[in-house]
């Protein structure tokens, strides 16, 4: 495969790390060299959380370079305006629609940005809603893996038996669920 | 196939396959997940030590009488161990000794940017350095071998980039290590002059065969491509110099002290002009420059902060400029809904009080709305700096403040200071935030929790009758008794003797208790809640309202409103 750089992108919280952890062991499973590059530490306390998932045979640094990424797939929609300028030209941007008020914001010293990515190759999708409606509100990062999957041209069995060698086994089955709903929306 | 690791994870395998048989550190990021999976190998005996010195004390003991021992720290952490460290390596170590030390350029979640290589230069102790999670691993196990051939501790250094990244691993077995013979030999173990003298001797003579032998030591290794640039790097910088400057010759340094000189010269001789690309300190740079070699580099990449591949392209091949960020709301880390701390700083901005801070989750207290910090240095510096006020300013100065740390802060190093303040006769409030957990770096156990880092039971310190046998008067409350909480903390710090305040409540993210979310019945949107910072609660037009998905009912905005409109949550 050709180099393929996502940066994935939400609050501290919502499962970032266990989705870059999901696409590094389905890129390897598929035969891939993988680099993952996460921030543990302070940025877990609420806080805007990235993480950096590069596959390809020449990839040797771990990090996304700005203007360098394939896809830029954000669980929150501040934070895709926030990691935009990620993008290389003609990549997709993929973002949940929710907004989750940042403290600055909640303190009245400044407003949401009520701009959507300006980004041509754009998919805003209300994830929350279908990992609502999949079992839990928690499966919004499963959900957008989803959508990604929509470019990459891996077997759906792959995505999801990566997913079942992640995630807690009492929350399997709404995951799966979570991962069809944003393959199929 | 392959295990798809992070470098801390690699290390602790290659640990466990170099046969290491007991493992001592305190949490500290971007180190910590090293010890966690170390434990998760029943072979190796591993504990949380209360701070690095402890750690590495203790590590040194095992490496004396024959067992491979690892000690694992962040970059601050190497200041506490220093001392035994400096020593260690005049005594040697017997069986192999590594400090794992994971420095943090950029300060993701770090108080300064200092380089564990300028430690390894002054206290005589190899470096060696990975770039993957495969040479985390590998390198691990020959710092084992370098340790035991040449007697020295040995140091792995890390940055965040490496130690929080994952990429494949080839893993193998473990090779059990018997103990290695002890004998009694005080020439060698115990450094009074006489000895210590004969012993630097043996360091400088170390370290010379050491250079000599680094310059065909596999680690270090020239890959040679154009020979119009030549760049020497090491750890994960090699990784973005080769992503930037794929033409560019390469001395990629495995071994980082002491440095290859002969490797070095051979090197700069073959290439047109010779680059170090380097994080934080100019350190190669100034090795190669004190080797007569002509070498810049530092002059662009300057001392602070991380390097990437964009920035190196930017700086050494074509200039091009990388875009950048948006002017966007930030988005600050914030205390999680439900935090004790909210509430023990709730009670001290009431009170007006100067905050001598610590090392911990609360320091986030120093933000916005809060704003209730006035220093933060280092591990345990609170209780000291409270003391030296007083010294500075009277006691009516310290009945206006307080000292503020966690307790395995406490534990770490705040407990020589409080010893220091009753025996100076001073009058000082320390405020011990005791959620009987190491909170920050992701829930480790310490002496407090009453469980050792498996989870099992074990002795729990009582911070009581250790802060009353100092002689400090001790007062326990939970902070989610405001009222009274408050009241203590007034009676505490205008007391004319030393006080110890034990705010009493588990960490929010460990509280099992099941508790309805708040809720706000005719809000008068005075604000008077919005004053705590909490997550949860956001203010509108028509007045401020609960995020039910973030709440965990811990009540405490009930207990601050003024008209009672808030409803529910923990009584």
């Amino acid at each position: 495969m050709k180099n393929t750089n996502i940066i994935i992108v939400g609050v501290g919280g919502q499962g970032i790390l266990l989705t870059s952890k999901i696409l590094g062991y389905l890129a390897l499973d598929m035969g891939e060299n993988v680099k993952v590059s996460e921030v543990h530490g302070m940025s877990q306390r609420g806080g805007s959380v990235i993480t950096h998932v590069r596959i390809g045979e020449d990839v040797h640094s771990p990090l996304v370079d700005p203007g360098e990424a394939d896809f830029v797939m954000s669980f929150e929609k501040l934070e895709a305006l926030r990691a935009e300028y990620f993008l290389k030209p003609g990549g997709v941007l993929i973002s949940n629609t929710q907004e989750i008020l940042p403290m600055p914001v909640i303190m009245g010293n400044t407003a949401y940005p009520k701009q959507n990515p300006a980004n041509e190759k754009t998919v805003l999708l209300d994830a929350l809603k279908l990992a609502e409606d999949a079992g839990s509100g928690r499966a919004v990062n499963i959900v957008l893996l989803g959508v990604l999957a929509r470019f990459l041209d891996w077997p759906k069995e792959k995505w999801e038996s990566a997913i079942a060698a992640c995630v807690p086994q009492k929350t399997l089955e709404t995951n799966l669920k979570a991962f069809r709903a944003g393959l199929a929306e | 196939m392959k295990k798809l690791m992070i470098g801390n994870e690699a290390v602790a395998r290659g640990a466990w396959e170099a046969g290491v048989r007991v493992v001592n550190s305190y949490p500290g990021t971007p180190s910590t997940e090293i010890t966690e999976f170390c434990a998760k190998y029943p072979e190796m005996n591993c504990q949380w030590s209360p701070n690095e010195k402890v750690a590495v004390e203790t590590s040194f003991g095992a490496a004396m009488v024959g067992a491979r021992a690892l000690s694992c720290m962040k970059h601050v952490g190497v200041n506490v161990a220093a001392d035994p460290l400096y020593t260690a390596a005049y005594t040697g170590v017997n069986a192999g000794l590594v400090i794992a030390a994971a420095d943090d350029p950029f300060m993701h979640s770090s108080q300064n940017e200092q380089d564990t290589r300028m430690i390894a230069r002054a206290s005589h102790i190899p470096v060696l350095e990975p770039a993957d999670s495969q040479e985390c691993l590998d390198y691990t196990k020959l710092a084992y071998d370098l340790s035991e051939q040449y007697d020295t501790p040995v140091f792995l250094r890390l940055t965040t980039r490496l130690a929080h990244s994952r990429s494949p691993v080839a893993v193998g077995e473990r090779e059990e290590k018997p103990l290695k013979d002890y004998e009694k030999n005080p020439m060698k173990y115990v450094m009074m002059p006489g000895m210590a003298r004969k012993r630097h001797i043996v360091v400088e003579e170390r370290e010379k065969k050491l250079a000599e032998d680094a310059n065909t030591l596999p680690v270090n290794r020239v890959e040679i491509r154009d020979k119009k640039l030549g760049v020497v790097c090491g750890g994960v910088v090699y990784q973005y110099v080769r992503e930037a400057l794929p033409e560019a010759s390469v001395l990629k340094l495995g071994l980082t002290y002491p440095l290859p000189e002969k490797l070095i010269r051979d090197f700069a001789a073959q290439v047109d002009k010779l680059v170090v690309i380097e994080e934080l300190e100019p350190v190669f740079e100034r090795d190669i420059r004190n080797m007569g070699i002509e070498v810049s580099g530092k002059e662009k990449t300057g001392l602070q902060g991380e390097l990437s591949a964009a920035r190196i392209r930017q700086l050494f091949g074509d200039g091009a400029e990388a875009p950048q960020e948006a002017a966007l709301p930030g988005r600050p880390p914030v205390l999680c809904p439900g935090c004790p701390h909210r509430a023990t700083f709730f009670a001290m901005k009431k009170l007006g009080l100067t905050v001598f801070g610590d090392i911990g989750c609360y320091t986030l207290c120093a933000l916005p709305p809060i704003n209730l910090m006035d220093s933060t240095l280092c591990m345990g510096a609170s209780v000291g700096m409270a003391h030296g006020a007083e010294k500075a300013r009277g006691k009516e100065f310290s009945k206006k403040a307080v000292a503020v740390l966690g307790d395995s802060t406490f534990i770490h190093s705040g407990v020589p200071p409080l010893i220091d303040a009753v025996y100076g006769g001073a009058s000082t409030t320390t405020v011990i935030l005791d959620n009987r957990i190491t909170g920050m770096t992701g829930h480790q156990q310490n002496p407090a929790s009453g469980k050792n880092i498996l989870g099992e039971p074990a002795p729990q310190l009582n911070l009581e009758a250790l802060c009353e046998a100092i002689g400090a008067t001790v007062r326990v409350c939970d902070p989610h008794d405001l009222k009274q909480f408050t009241q203590i903390l007034k009676e505490e710090t205008q007391a004319d003797h030393v006080s110890v305040v034990i705010a009493r409540r588990p960490c929010a993210l460990l509280d099992k208790r099941r508790k309805e979310p708040s809720h706000i019945d005719g809000c008068h949107n005075c604000g008077a809640c919005m004053k705590l910072g909490c997550p949860a609660l956001q203010r509108t037009e028509k007045g401020v309202v609960i995020d039910h998905t973030l709440c965990v009912g811990c009540g405490l905005c009930k207990q601050v409103c003024p008209f009672g409109a808030i409803q529910g949550g923990e009584e």
